[in-house]
């Protein structure tokens, strides 16, 4: 078990440098964005006069390292600064928002993983027949229709004709959860097309890949069943690249969603840092890349030590 | 014609006035001419035309386009419609544009000026409160403009203020505009969306905390998500007929649109006029067409090669079939352009000069004429310039090969487009809000020093006129300037108009308005919730 | 019941009885299903789902047909070797073949097929589809068959050549990392993770804002988003390899480090680069056609089929079926590319049944 314990050790540390490269790369970005905050907030309305105060306002006159190590110097302890459009604390911005985003990730992940998994299973089993052609013919299509068109056949299906569900995610902090999981329904469906397919294929593929295996084959000419080779033989043996693929797609749930949220109206963290590109608020920008940074790095850490403890061969290496 | 009064002809005229093409005093003389007797025709009026009277209660939910979640409250940063929707609700202005597009009270219960129109004295509403219970006084009017001015400022309506030397409050409810130059206009100026009026705290005012003295006071809400309002009971005007509004910031038009079918909200600021035709078919659903001041504009930088030639120009000019662009990329919803920045719906709209029309023939003559055959440029847009802004573009080129000319269009990335494309790049296309008063868009885009000349335009005559029907009091003299000012943009300018375009929105059928929709802003002037109501 | 209804059962029975007569199991039992769910469907749905089933039974069986035809085709055309191995082609790899194909020459010969120009005015907005046009008008009028047959070469062109790069950069990068091993892999490493932990579509959003959108930025952002991905898997499979012996003896050999990635890793890992191949040629488009939803993508009046969508998405809400032309176009192509890499996966894995 140490081996775990100083493989996440390690990672964690790589991982905050990863994150200290990337508020660099974000930092640089946005001050190579053409045209600066005071000239985005103020927008049509922009003259040099009042440009010029606003940036006097914001502390802009200041050499772009100092503005950096500013913030790095808050950020190190915690303190993410505020917002520089909103003037106030990034974290009373993000907060809620990231909640939301977390809570229709959650959704969604809980209903695409079991599916895209059983459905890699079966699929598995029955290969190369026609349920396996039309569900490989289905799930491509699906990954590869835009999300936003997508959303917008769900809702006219699901909401315009049938009613079923609202088309907007409107949501309030006095709702019930269920009427919060009936509201936010389709944008999670349109999320779990876009996603089950590559963890449907990839668990598909991991399967197959083990058929031929000496130790499968032993397993069949005893007489196992199909169904039982794969349950009990080839899918342990699989789990390592499934839970990678879930993993990968677990982040694009969380940082992906931009779309999603603009077709559904749904008040997530993505179209606040599209927002936030757009006024060049640095800090906000900053926050919510570091945020989907984070998630990604804990996300592919979990991975693999999950690989690791499903895979004896990797725990207990000479 | 034959004098009849029968009730047809009533009852055709009736229908004519309520779909908003007849007003009162229109409906009244075509019945006194039909031979329909005063009491009766003014009774007609007031029962088929103007219906009921309008009903309180409900809660008025409403989908707006264009919030951005770095809003903020800061009257001097106000830039999208979520902003400016919200402003008309929970803050109140000086003066008001009516729904028939006149100017009237709002705080202000009246107005004069000194002959000069060098100085303004206005009387405050005695009665108006903020929602907090804190009398408005002379005191806030005077902090709350004074927001937009000094060096300090980093208010976008700065420009709008600069002529004002002084705003003096002479009592608790009177407060004086000094100027250094005649201007007949600033009671229209007041109604700009910028100007409204906080509670003033210590030597500024008190933005943050969302207080102000509009019709609807603020319970809960976020930035680029959601509004809720209930009614403010000391407002100080007529109307606000809801109990609550809510307001839900819905920026992608599909999700507009769908959310208005499935009756998730009860009006759209903003319908995608592609899909316009299919809406109208919607039984439960009607579409407010209103013909608005806001324009279409594609400046060319006089002072730069090939538009340095008023003949380049004017052959640009030509090869622009407006009537098409009208039917493709307004699908209708617009009213065409004539190249001098005036719509039909504004006062002192000059009705006798001619229509431009397209005529590539015309254009190539004077092409060759400046010696620019084969004439190449490069014309930049941008998606969120207005929805179909590129289609636009792209079709003009079409339209303009058969004047010989090659356009290139430059689709620029939205974001940043009117900092480093607008007034930077030679031929861009731009559109533009509705100002009130011609003087106001004139100065602001077409005076030779002013910054935002989109076109590099000098014309010496133009700017003397300008200044000319500023301070001039005398309406006939002064619609006389603002024609010959009109020819000069038009046959000498550097804007190219296509169209001035519709406000088009669309609300389920119980909710209802009066005659008129003022023309300022979509939804009846972004007052629809003080003013409509529901069946 | 009409005539319809029971020639329908009757046929789908009768198919079923000659399956199960000729001890096709599989056959047999996806006819018979398919007679089961159209009586429940039959109940629900009227006459009109039926007309639906029947509808899309006969495109399979069309595109079956296309596919067993044009395999036969190949087979004859092409040289023996290949011929063999076509043979032995299903029936899904070679309707993909076909589209690929049959995309590839709309798109080479683009101006001689398309009947208009791709950004001419030929019409009214949105004109239904007559002789001169087969799809009908776009928005501006444009003929939407031209623009599609345009659209082939564009958005394809973009496509494939991200894609392209992505994986030669990634698998180079890759290759190389596994081979040299040891600070150079770990930096490698490293440069993926910060390239992956940053939003692809904010990573593009940013870049195409500093740099500008034209075509070139945007193959280099597309294929720098991707290009980690690629590093990942192909470092993961060389790294497998780099530790057989055959490797260590040719390291013996003396061999330089272009020989043992050219001639011993690179033709030991195609495999697995070929299946993500076919995703990643997927997730592309869906980014070009994300872009062009912010507004950011192909210039105008380019042809691109992400652009077609997005611009006449919200006739969707309305049941009309324009902005579907070139969805299916994208979708048709990508299901396309993913039969044959299956197939070309299944015959490299040698797994055989």
């Amino acid at each position: 078990m140490s081996d775990v314990l100083s493989i996440v050790l390690k990672r964690l540390g790589l991982g905050v440098i990863t994150l200290f490269v990337i508020s660099v790369l974000i930092f640089g970005a946005v001050e190579m964005l053409p045209g600066d905050i005071a000239e985005a907030v103020l927008g049509m309305g922009a003259t040099e006069e009042n440009v010029a105060a606003m940036r006097e306002q914001l502390g802009l006159n200041q050499p772009a390292p100092v503005r950096y190590f500013d913030w790095l110097s808050g950020a190190v302890v915690g303190d993410f600064g505020v917002s520089l459009v909103t003037q106030t604390p990034v974290g009373e911005v993000i907060g809620p928002r990231f909640a939301n985003t977390l809570f229709l990730a959650t959704y969604a992940a809980a209903i695409a993983v079991p599916v895209a998994i059983f459905l890699g299973v079966v699929v598995a089993l029955l290969r190369n027949t026609l349920f396996d052609r039309v569900a490989n013919v289905l799930a491509l299509t699906s990954i590869s229709s835009p999300e936003f068109f997508l959303g917008y056949i769900l809702i006219l299906y699901l909401s315009v004709k049938t009613g079923m569900f609202p088309a907007i995610a409107k949501i309030s902090g006095d709702m019930t959860f269920l009427e919060l999981l009936q509201r936010t329904f389709l944008p999670a469906l349109t999320m779990v097309l876009v996603v089950v397919a590559h963890m449907m294929r990839m668990t598909r593929a991991a399967i197959i890949n083990l058929l031929s295996s000496p130790y499968i084959e032993m397993a069949r000419l005893k007489g196992m069943p199909a169904w039982r080779v794969i349950i009990k033989h080839a899918l342990p043996n699989a789990w390592a690249p499934i839970i990678n693929v879930v993993a990968l797609n677990l982040a694009y749930l969380i940082t992906g969603v931009v779309l999603v949220e603009v077709v559904f109206v749904y008040p997530g963290i993505g179209q606040l840092l599209v927002d936030s590109v757009t006024k060049r608020d640095f800090t906000v920008v900053q926050a919510c890349c570091l945020i989907f940074a984070a998630t990604f790095i804990l996300l592919n850490l979990a991975a693999d030590v999950l690989a690791i403890l499903t895979n004896p061969r990797l725990r207990y290496k000479k | 014609m034959p004098q009849k009064s029968d009730p047809e002809l009533l009852v055709k005229m009736a229908e004519e006035a309520r779909k908003g093409r007849l007003s009162r005093r229109d409906f009244m003389n075509f019945a006194l001419a039909a031979g329909i007797g005063t009491s009766m025709a003014s009774g007609f009026w007031t029962t088929k035309v103007a219906m009921a009277a309008p009903k309180k209660g409900g809660t008025f939910r409403w989908g707006i386009h264009d919030g951005n979640t770095s809003d903020t409250h800061d009257p001097g940063t106000y830039v999208t419609r979520q902003m400016i929707f919200l402003a008309h609700q929970y803050r109140s202005y000086l003066t008001m544009i009516n729904p028939d597009n006149s100017l009237g009270p709002d705080l202000a219960t009246s107005w004069e000026a000194t002959p000069d129109a060098k100085q303004w004295t206005f009387k405050l509403h005695k009665d108006a409160v903020f929602h907090s219970g804190k009398k408005v006084t002379a005191k806030d009017v005077v902090a709350s403009m004074n927001h937009h001015r000094g060096e300090k400022s980093t208010s976008a309506a700065k420009s709008l203020l600069t002529s004002v030397t002084d705003i003096i409050a002479d009592d608790d409810h009177t407060v004086t505009f000094k100027l250094n130059g005649g201007n007949a206009d600033l009671p229209w100026l007041m109604t700009d969306y910028h100007l409204a009026v906080c509670p003033a705290d210590g030597d500024g005012i008190d933005w943050k905390s969302g207080d102000g003295c509009g019709p609807y006071k603020i319970d809960s809400g976020e930035f680029g998500v959601s509004w809720s309002l209930s009614r403010h009971d000391g407002w100080h005007g007529e109307g606000a007929y809801f109990d609550k509004v809510e307001m839900t910031i819905l920026n992608d038009p599909n999700a507009r649109q769908t959310a208005l079918v499935t009756g998730d909200v009860d009006c759209v600021s903003l319908v995608d006029l592609k899909t316009l035709a299919l809406l109208k078919r919607n039984p439960n659903i009607a579409v407010d067409n209103v013909p608005s001041g806001a324009a279409i504009t594609m400046p060319m930088f006089c002072d730069t090669a090939p538009f340095d030639d008023v003949n380049v120009r004017q052959a640009l000019k030509l090869s622009i079939d407006r009537q098409e662009i009208i039917d493709k990329i307004a699908f209708g919803a617009a009213t065409m352009g004539n190249d001098f920045h005036l719509a039909p719906v504004q006062p002192y709209f000059p009705e006798e000069i001619p229509q431009r029309e397209y005529d590539p023939d015309k254009a190539k003559s004077l092409l060759k004429k400046a010696g620019a055959e084969g004439l190449s440029v490069s014309l930049s847009t941008a998606d969120s310039v207005f929805s179909g802004a590129v289609d636009m573009c792209v079709l003009y080129a079409e339209q303009a090969k058969k004047a010989g000319i090659k356009i290139n269009v430059v689709r620029e990335p939205s974001d940043g487009y009117y900092s480093d494309v607008w007034l930077k790049k030679p031929f861009t296309a731009v559109s533009w809000g509705a100002r009130p008063t011609p003087d106001v868009m004139f100065s602001l885009a077409y005076k030779d020093d002013a910054a935002w000349n989109e076109s590099h335009w000098q014309n010496a005559e133009f700017n003397k006129l300008l200044l000319q029907a500023k301070a001039e009091l005398d309406q006939k003299k002064r619609a006389e300037m603002y024609h010959d000012m009109c020819m000069l943009m038009r046959d000498d300018g550097g804007t190219i108009i296509p169209f001035f375009n519709n406000f088009v929105y669309a609300r389920r059928k119980n909710v209802m308005h009066g005659e008129n929709l003022a023309a300022s802003w979509s939804c009846d002037g972004a007052r629809a919730p003080s003013r409509w109501w529901f069946a | 019941m009409n005539y319809f209804v029971i020639g329908y059962y009757a046929l789908l029975i009768g198919a079923s009885c000659v399956a199960a007569q000729y001890g096709k199991r599989g056959a047999f039992m996806a006819l018979f299903s398919l007679t089961l769910a159209s009586f429940i469907m039959g109940i629900i749905g009227g006459e009109n789902w039926l007309w639906t089933v029947t509808v899309g039974a006969g495109v399979v069986a069309l595109a079956a047909g296309t596919a067993f035809s044009f395999r036969e085709f190949l087979a004859i055309v092409l040289p023996r070797e290949a011929a063999k191995a076509i043979r032995t082609a299903p029936l899904t790899a070679s309707f993909g073949l076909f589209v690929i194909g049959t995309y590839a020459i709309a798109g080479i010969f683009a101006p001689i097929i398309a009947p208009h120009g791709e950004a001419e005015v030929i019409a009214q907005a949105f004109e239904p589809a007559n002789e001169e046009m087969l799809l009908g008008a776009d928005q501006l009028g444009r003929d939407m068959f031209s623009r599609l047959i345009y659209g082939a070469r564009n958005t394809v062109g973009l496509a494939l050549t991200a894609t392209i790069a992505a994986f030669v950069m990634g698998a180079f990068a890759g290759m190389l990392a596994a081979t040299i091993g040891g600070w150079f892999d770990n930096f490698m490493g490293r440069v993926a993770d910060v390239i992956m932990s940053i939003p692809s579509l904010i990573f593009a959003l940013l870049m195409l804002s500093i740099f500008g959108t034209n075509l070139t930025v945007l193959v280099i952002i597309v294929a720098i988003i991707y290009s980690p991905r690629v590093f990942r898997l192909t470092r993961a499979v060389a790294g497998n390899i780099v530790v057989m012996d055959y490797i260590e003896a040719a390291k013996l050999r003396g061999e330089g480090l272009w020989y043992l990635i050219r001639r011993e890793i690179l033709p030991n890992s195609t495999a697995p680069l070929i299946a993500e191949f076919g995703l990643e040629f997927c997730f592309v488009f869906l980014l070009v056609a994300g872009l062009s939803f912010l507004g950011l993508g192909i210039q105008p009046p380019t042809a691109d089929w992400g652009s077609m969508v997005r611009e006449n998405a919200t006739l969707i809400s309305f049941g009309e079926i324009t902005p579907l032309i070139p969805a299916g176009a994208i979708a048709l192509l990508t299901v396309s590319v993913n039969f044959v890499v299956d197939w070309m996966l299944y015959r490299s894995s040698g797994l055989k049944e």
